[in-house]
């Protein structure tokens, strides 16, 4: 069963004085994410990721379109019990403690008293705020915030998780704390679903990706899937402050840092490299292919986007 | 579900007491306190009388702006902070969110008017140094006061549930001001002829009879107050109300929380 089927969702909205220019949000969205996946919805700033999440969450009304979550239609109030939700830059009562809002958040959630004093303590400490239980939200920094947040969206152990942009507004070390969280979420077998325009956090946590821009969705599929396409070249690196002759003739451009050389080749002078090194004993450390970065490929997307609506303008 | 509605109460309530609302009871007790002092000094037999209606019309004046500017931002605020998000994206229903907040003001005026009313009863004792059984009337006038605030408080909410916080404060106030002369609109609408009549008499029982619940100044003057009056405030008020929190919800289901 999917965690998430998205059945062409989507979101117009009426702007102007009188509420009549239509605004397309998100155009028909398909999207199934399975249990137990982490999804990286990518997209830049104001792509459509927020919008989806909102409709997800029963915070806006779909123009169109349906969504199950965990075999469930995603209106049923049910499913919300099973899922945990972080916005983006979230705000909180700030006159509440972090430990005053975990409570309240528990009860919304229906959690059971003794339960839910154990898992506010448990939350507390997973998210590093165990210290500042006491004091007030208002006086927390955007970092601390966001650590509250995480807490809230996981306090009932919820099977499903959406993060929107979880990582913004964190330092590295956040950032770092955030991941291994996600991490352990999947390793608990969560399924995460979260947005996010910062590749590198999506490329190091992702099982699958999408990718959206101007509320259409471009792109989905599993990041090795995405970065799978060789282009035709493997990255040749071995030990050696000299580039031999033999490497030179074949016309490489070699790029030397210390005592390793770094050179890009054709796949078809892979053999050719090879023997030239062993010939001057140099010392070969690694031969990979080289692969699209998810960056590349969505760099790629995000321009066939722009061109095709160019051509239909 | 029902938990669901007095946990949200409950942190209404809270969020009013650590927003020092309630610090309102100083400046209503100084003003109570000063004018029983100075009252007992510069009149002869009418201090009870003008401490009643002082008191009384004190406490319903800090009870109505009170709220009205707590009502005012009670889901528009949510909405604008998105705390609302963190709320709704759990297994409540928007009704109860109203419904919570609602009570949770309501709660938040029923306790301020308590203490409203030990002031009140304290100054009555300060100019006349007793109680007599009359005074058990000023009870009732109190019990109007708060059906009063509930009123108050639903059309606050619903205007909240569409409407910026300055818009609804307008809103909210200009209906308090008019309302309190729905007796006069009545009678303008009962002399009207043709089509402004039709629209006099709407208007005079769309807007809420605040007119009826003031028996400040009949209390004042030891006069009764017929049960059937407190019967037909009560149901009046509760009708009221639910009739505003029932548009309040059918918005606020139908709204897109952008």
């Amino acid at each position: 069963m999917p965690a998430i089927e998205i059945l062409g969702l989507e979101k117009t909205y009426r702007v102007g004085f009188w509420r009549r220019r239509p605004k397309r949000a998100l155009h028909p969205l398909h999207l199934t994410v399975e249990e137990g996946e982490v999804f990286g919805f990518l997209g830049p700033n104001g792509a459509g990721k927020t919008t989806t999440l909102k409709l997800l969450m029963g915070l806006v009304f779909p123009s169109a379109g349906s969504a199950r979550i965990l075999g469930r239609e995603w209106t049923d109030p049910q499913v919300k019990a099973q899922i945990g939700f972080l916005p983006e830059q979230p705000y909180f009562y700030d006159y509440l403690t972090a430990h005053e809002l975990l409570e309240y958040y528990g009860q919304l959630s229906g959690v059971p008293p003794k339960q839910r004093k154990r898992r506010v303590e448990e939350i507390l400490h997973q998210v590093g705020l165990r210290d500042v239980r006491g004091v007030q939200l208002r006086k927390f920094s955007k970092g601390m915030l966001q650590r509250v947040g995480i807490g809230q969206a996981i306090l009932h152990d919820p099977r499903l998780v959406f993060f929107d942009e979880p990582m913004s507004g964190l330092d590295p070390m956040g950032r770092r704390e955030v991941r291994d969280l996600m991490e352990q979420l999947k390793h608990e077998g969560k399924t995460v679903f979260f947005s996010t325009h910062i590749l590198s956090d999506a490329e190091a946590l992702c099982d699958r990706v999408g990718i959206i821009h101007c509320g259409e969705l471009r792109g989905v599929g599993a990041i090795a899937d995405l970065t799978s396409t060789v282009q035709g070249k493997v990255e040749v690196i071995w030990q050696g402050a000299q580039i031999p002759a033999s490497i030179k003739a074949l016309g490489v451009e070699c790029h030397v840092t210390g005592d390793t050389v770094r050179a890009v080749i054709a796949e078809n002078q892979q053999d050719a490299a090879i023997d030239a090194l062993r010939r001057d004993h140099q010392r070969l450390i690694a031969i990979t292919p080289v692969r699209t970065s998810l960056e590349a490929y969505f760099v790629e997307k995000l321009q066939h986007a722009e061109t095709t609506a160019g051509r239909i303008a | 579900m029902r938990a669901r509605v007095a946990h949200i109460a409950s942190n209404t309530f809270r969020e009013a007491v650590r927003d020092r609302v309630l610090y309102n009871l100083i400046a209503f007790a100084l003003l109570l306190s000063g004018a029983a002092i100075l009252v007992g000094q510069v009149s002869i037999d009418i201090e009870k009388l003008v401490v009643i209606n002082l008191g009384l019309t004190a406490v319903s004046l800090f009870g109505v702006i009170i709220a009205i500017f707590i009502g005012i931002g009670l889901v528009s605020k949510e909405i604008e902070k998105r705390t609302l998000y963190t709320v709704l994206s759990r297994p409540v229903r928007r009704w109860e969110f109203i419904i919570g907040k609602f009570f949770g003001l309501a709660g938040t005026l029923v306790v301020n008017t308590f203490f409203m009313a030990i002031g009140v009863f304290s100054a009555l004792f300060y100019v006349s140094h007793k109680f007599i059984r009359a005074d058990g009337l000023i009870l009732i006038a109190l019990y109007f006061i708060v059906l009063e605030f509930l009123i108050v408080c639903s059309l606050a909410l619903l205007f909240s549930s569409f409407s910026t916080p300055l818009l609804s404060a307008v809103f909210a106030f200009s209906l308090f001001v008019v309302g309190c002369f729905a007796e006069d609109l009545r009678n303008f609408a009962a002399m009207a002829h043709g089509v402004s009549r039709g629209f006099a008499t709407g208007a005079a029982y769309l807007v809420p009879n605040f007119s009826a619940f003031n028996v400040i100044s009949s209390i004042a003057h030891e006069q009764p107050v017929a049960a059937q009056l407190i019967l037909h405030n009560t149901l009046y008020a509760l009708f009221y109300a639910a009739m505003a929190l029932s548009g309040a919800v059918l918005i606020f289901e139908y709204r897109d929380l952008k």
